[in-house]
């Protein structure tokens, strides 16, 4: 448990959220991964599939990056108090691919009577290659 | 290239219920050993009547429908020329396990960059539960790689 509070008046801006390491991205994770979030497009688990379309293996799901960041924002503040979360999916993540996703407090603003910060949300790999560039907005007490 | 017809086609209704063996296979896939996210008692201890949905489990409503899939081949883009460019969720209140979301999308523009070898298709969608109150606002920004 996190014994500091966070509070609007607590952050600053250029904090950076506490980073979010995943392991290398394996077989086994795009399979279950395709099965729980119902993408059952077979470039992502089927090698087969994803030679016939011109690729080497098999990939990740951009969703995955997404899920990814969104636990980094819940284990940053409940999620009960993210307003809006944004994605822009910059690159493929393949096999082997370790990302780290990482976060910075970008504004603190008043958005619809609420008071929230605006995050910058990265993921990138462990050759430095940025596969997801997002925002947040996470009203805070 | 993408017939612009289609800007304005409304997708049919995909109905999502938020069930617990879901959300806990959802948590697995992703790595999420936070037990709001699986622990019943957790979540009531949190505040919610029972699991809540994490952030991007709404998306599965579509895949889930086959609406996804269907708009993909109405479009007519081969799946080998399928990105994801972009997504956005804007959150209004949560969805738990006992609710049952309903996913309605339109497409709102298709347009093109570098002369046609980028094709991009937005699609907007409006996410309510059993009680028609709005959960969520999604965008999908999907890009046809030729």
């Amino acid at each position: 448990m996190n014994p500091n509070p966070l509070t609007f008046d607590s952050v600053q801006i250029g904090d950076m959220l506490p980073p979010l390491q995943l392991p290398p991205v394996d077989r086994t994770t795009l399979a279950l991964f395709a099965g729980a979030s119902g993408d059952h497009n077979p470039i992502h688990i089927d090698i087969d599939v994803a030679r016939r379309a011109g690729l080497p293996d098999v990939f990740a799901q951009g969703m995955l990056g997404m899920a990814w960041l969104g636990r980094l924002l819940t284990g940053w503040a409940p999620q009960s108090r993210l307003r809006r979360f944004d994605a822009r999916f910059q690159g493929i993540t393949h096999l082997g691919h370790a990302m780290r996703c990482s976060g910075r407090v970008l504004e603190k603003l008043d958005r619809d009577g609420e008071r929230c910060v605006r995050i910058e949300l990265l993921s990138a790999n462990q050759y430095g290659q940025a596969k997801i560039a997002g925002e947040a907005l996470v009203a805070l007490p | 290239m993408i017939d612009k017809k289609w800007i304005g086609h409304e997708l049919p209704a995909s109905v999502l219920p938020i069930e617990r063996s879901r959300l806990q296979f959802f948590a697995k896939a992703i790595g999420e050993t936070d037990p709001v996210y699986t622990d019943v008692a957790a979540a009531r201890d949190a505040g919610y009547p029972d699991l809540p949905a994490p952030p991007t489990f709404l998306f599965a409503a579509e895949l889930d429908s086959g609406a996804a899939f269907q708009l993909i081949e109405d479009l007519q883009i081969p799946i080998a020329k399928l990105l994801h460019g972009e997504q956005s969720f804007t959150f209004h209140r949560p969805a738990c396990v006992g609710d049952t979301v309903t996913v309605r999308s339109a497409i709102s523009d298709i347009y093109d960059k570098k002369n046609g070898a980028l094709e991009f298709v937005v699609k907007d969608s409006r996410a309510t539960n059993q009680r028609g109150e709005l959960v969520a606002e999604l965008r999908s920004v999907l890009v046809c790689r030729h």
